[in-house]
């Protein structure tokens, strides 16, 4: 019954290319949340992905026809911004996210209320910031573009896995022995920025940061090795996203959040995992 | 020609100036204790030797055939340490990362390397541990393994004892006095006036007043006896 339901569904392409994007961006997802959440930059997911609303309304506005050229340029300058005065500058991190974030929020509804392009705008919000349906409506270009952009979000992780290790442990000590920590920072900004655009499109605005953190922190309640940590964090997130939209195409529940809700519920299990086993160990 | 030289070296943040005018130099073989008050620019110096941080004035020169990037580094923990997934052979072989340039992965060689610093650092059967679950100690023995990767040279090391109980203090002292007899320079930061008297060729003092020379002449010089004096006392 369940099956026959699935195979039914699986016959529509959009079914399909929901469930390709959907993996892929987990996976993506998922690589550079250790980094994150060790960095102390959890929040950054939330913070790029309302400047990417932000930048959204006013492409709606302007009527751009491809709204990803104002949205990933901005989003990688707001991320580089971030990332780079993290360590020096007056605002510290977590309030300057905190800023950026709700300005852009603000500013982006602002904007939408009063140039409205459309006579739907609560639901035009809700669609941005929550991802309902627009994972469900993909063209074959769009999906072609995430296949892409995923593959070399992997490839630059993969090539650079050893350094951002590195930089990530110690800033200092890189830099000391010749590394260029600063453009490898900048590297990383980029790669965030660039996930974030691409994930909008599955959980929305509002739930890219547990896509990026849950896997992460999941792996490290039960791992102990950044490699191992690392590869655990990704396949979670893959089988998260990837339950997660069957459940919601079963259940007939939203995508993003019921993403969100598996990832949480695998958070626990890890939790709980990670308790038994370390206290077998000590 | 020395291993490093510094010549009228001014040290600060942005304009204000902490220390001016370091004059000293440091052989191949040596043992350089630096010392002060806290706040007197001990870890700028060192930033600044390091490359991490423009002299405001001054210059920094390497000599005998030391490059800028060869000199390992054993710096403060950082909080973010502290709970980080990584494992001991994950960090020391990060210290080869200097000699990977631009290539990816680690190659044979390096994990060679870094094996035979594990051994030396007596943490070989940790490889696997999680840092984060090291004592103390064993930490510090991690990081200065992974400095050794860095280098054949010279080390400079920030309060290698820092939160250190007197056992496992004398144990680093230990291990760093052998690493100085088997021919690689040190440089290190100290606020244990002891164990800088104790184990070191040459100290640096900087401060309102700057001394530099061999061990035996701070000793005597009064600015060397007014630091052991309040050191003392703080002690007491």
């Amino acid at each position: 019954m369940m099956f026959e339901k699935l195979a039914m569904y699986f016959q529509y392409p959009f079914v399909r290319y929901a469930l390709i994007v959907g993996v892929l961006i987990a996976l993506c997802s998922s690589l550079l949340g250790v980094t994150l959440v060790l960095k102390r930059f959890s929040f950054i997911g939330d913070g790029l992905s309302h400047v990417a609303f932000g930048a959204m309304s006013v492409a709606a506005v302007l009527n751009l026809t491809n709204e990803m050229l104002l949205v990933l340029p901005v989003t990688v300058i707001s991320a580089v911004l971030l990332l780079r005065t993290g360590q020096n500058a007056k605002v510290k991190g977590d309030a300057a996210i905190a800023m950026i974030s709700v300005g852009a929020l603000a500013f982006g509804y602002l904007i939408m209320n009063i140039f409205a392009a459309s006579s739907n705008l609560s639901g035009d919000v809700c669609t941005t910031l929550f991802g309902s349906t627009s994972i469900l409506t993909l063209t074959p270009k769009e999906v072609w573009l995430c296949i892409v952009l995923s593959a070399a979000v992997v490839f630059v992780f993969v090539m650079f896995y050893n350094k951002i290790f590195a930089v990530t442990f110690d800033e200092d000590f890189s830099k000391a022995v010749g590394t260029n920590a600063d453009g490898y920072n900048l590297l990383i900004a980029i790669v965030i920025a660039v996930i974030i655009v691409l994930a909008m499109n599955l959980v929305g605005s509002l739930l890219i940061s547990a896509l990026v953190i849950f896997p992460a922190l999941s792996a490290m309640r039960l791992f102990r090795s950044f490699l191992t940590v690392t590869i655990c964090s990704a396949v979670l997130s893959v089988v998260c996203a990837f339950s997660g939209i069957i459940i919601s195409i079963l259940a007939g529940t939203p995508v993003g959040s019921t993403i969100v809700a598996v990832d949480v519920a695998a958070y626990a299990v890890c939790y709980a995992a990670g308790m038994i086993t370390g206290g077998m160990r000590k | 020609m020395a291993l490093l030289t510094v010549r009228n070296l001014s040290l600060g943040y942005d304009s204000h100036i902490i220390a001016e005018n370091l004059n000293f130099s440091v052989n191949k073989g040596d043992y350089l204790c630096i010392v002060g008050e806290n706040g007197s620019g001990k870890t700028t110096l060192m930033k600044t030797l390091l490359n991490l941080r423009e002299p405001v004035r001054g210059q920094i020169l390497f000599g005998d055939g030391l490059k800028k990037n060869e000199i390992g580094y054993l710096p403060q923990q950082t909080a973010v340490q502290k709970d980080f997934p990584a494992s001991v052979r994950e960090i020391v072989l990060s210290g080869c990362q200097g000699r990977c340039g631009l290539r990816p992965f680690y190659n044979r060689e390096e994990k060679r390397l870094s094996e035979e610093n594990m051994a030396r650092m007596g943490i070989s059967e940790f490889a696997n541990r999680c840092y984060r679950e090291l004592s103390g100690g064993q930490q510090q023995r991690v990081l200065l393994a992974r400095a050794l990767c860095a280098t054949r040279k010279a080390l400079l090391l920030d309060e290698p004892a820092s939160g250190l109980d007197p056992k496992v203090t004398a144990e680093m002292y230990g291990l760093i006095a052998g690493l100085n007899r088997e021919g690689i320079t040190i440089i290190m930061i100290t606020h244990d006036i002891a164990a800088a008297v104790r184990y070191t060729t040459h100290i640096l003092h900087i401060g309102a007043a700057v001394f530099c020379g061999t061990r035996d002449e701070y000793l005597e010089s009064d600015i060397g006896k007014l630091f052991m004096m309040q050191k003392k006392g703080g002690e007491q």
